[in-house]
């Protein structure tokens, strides 16, 4: 009974268990608005040491410290705008996981809608060539080349035989 | 018909022509020692951040923003004594020492005997050391890996940000010529 009763926690335990975070209990702010806030700005802020990694997530000892840095500018009263151009100013768009549209960036945010353009375009092309051929049908010279062909192989092939 | 036949001939070519001329401009770059890794700093050309540090214990300076300020092109080397790259460094720095160039260090997260044992053991280059316990400063300057060194110029601005060990080849090819030209 006591077995079942563990195995029935320890499934409860692994499918509401939280995943765990890299923020430490003396970093959390005891305003849970002004943590939310922290969190939601950190996931967007890359680790710049670990570099595919938000600082949310990661345990390097820069992260550990830029998470207080948004915190300590989140309790100065700081928006979140103001928090992101504090990171960026010092750290370049980089440490922004998500990057902002502008004409640097053009490419990357346009380049999925150029390769669908120039899909279509190649699609409508391609189309286009198909029903052409098809539509042309044969001229009335490739008909009587056709069937004087088709003649002349007849014949052959009686002769063949 | 013919025409676009011989387009869609020619066009993988000029796709794969096109993306070997990225590739070998990317190698290029890696030959010349620079790593993907390295990021531009967002601080070139702007002024250096405001700041004071306290000496590395109590009875040593430490100094302030204002000694970039003082129409000399001065050298910013944040380094630790548990870094060891920064152990790779110090001879380049000591060697810049000797030539005359300012050079103020942080000493990021390090204890007051860690760092004075570092000085003590391979050599002093600095003019002073100014120790950034928290790491606030060194994120003021947009530091994220260590060692790294910035050239401030005559006025106070960062003109630039070497990331990693100075090796020989940099100074030549880079710090050196950089320091004279912003010296003239």
């Amino acid at each position: 009974m006591i077995k079942a009763g563990f195995i029935i926690a320890l499934f409860a335990a692994l499918v509401t268990g939280l995943p765990v975070k890299a923020v430490e209990p003396n970093e959390i702010l005891k305003d849970p608005v002004l943590e939310q806030r922290a969190r939601a700005l950190s996931k967007d802020l890359r680790c710049l040491v670990c570099q595919n990694q938000s600082i949310d997530d990661s345990d390097a000892d820069l992260a550990r410290d830029l998470r207080v840095v948004v915190r300590d500018r989140l309790k100065a009263g700081d928006s979140d705008k103001q928090v992101m151009a504090f990171v960026v100013a010092r750290y370049g768009e980089f440490v922004l996981l998500k990057p902002p549209v502008n004409a640097r960036t053009s490419l990357l945010w346009g380049g999925p809608a150029l390769v669908l353009l120039f899909g279509a375009i190649g699609l409508v092309l391609w189309f286009r060539r198909r029903s052409s051929a098809t539509a042309e049908g044969l001229s009335a010279d490739e008909e009587k080349r056709l069937a004087a062909l088709l003649d002349d192989n007849a014949a052959s092939g009686e002769t063949d035989r | 018909m013919t025409a676009n036949l011989r387009l869609s001939y020619f066009l993988p070519v000029v796709i794969v022509l096109v993306l070997a001329a990225i590739f070998w401009s990317y190698l290029g770059e890696i030959k010349d020692g620079k790593s993907i890794q390295d990021l531009p700093s967002a601080l070139i050309d702007k002024p250096a951040p405001v700041f004071k540090l306290p000496g590395i214990t109590a009875s040593d300076k430490g100094f302030d923003s204002t000694v970039l300020k003082q129409g000399k092109v001065t050298l910013v080397n944040v380094w630790a004594s548990w870094c060891a790259p920064c152990r790779v460094e110090h001879p380049r720095m000591m060697q810049l020492a000797r030539e005359g160039v300012a050079i103020y260090g942080i000493n990021y997260k390090d204890t007051p005997e860690a760092a004075k044992g570092f000085l003590a053991e391979l050599g002093n280059p600095y003019k002073t050391v100014g120790a950034d316990r928290t790491g606030k400063v060194s994120i003021d300057w947009g530091v994220y890996g260590y060692p790294e060194t910035f050239v401030v110029d005559t006025k106070g601005h960062i003109r630039y940000r070497h990331v990693g060990p100075i090796m020989a080849q940099d100074l030549t090819d880079k710090i050196r010529p950089l320091i004279k030209a912003l010296s003239k």
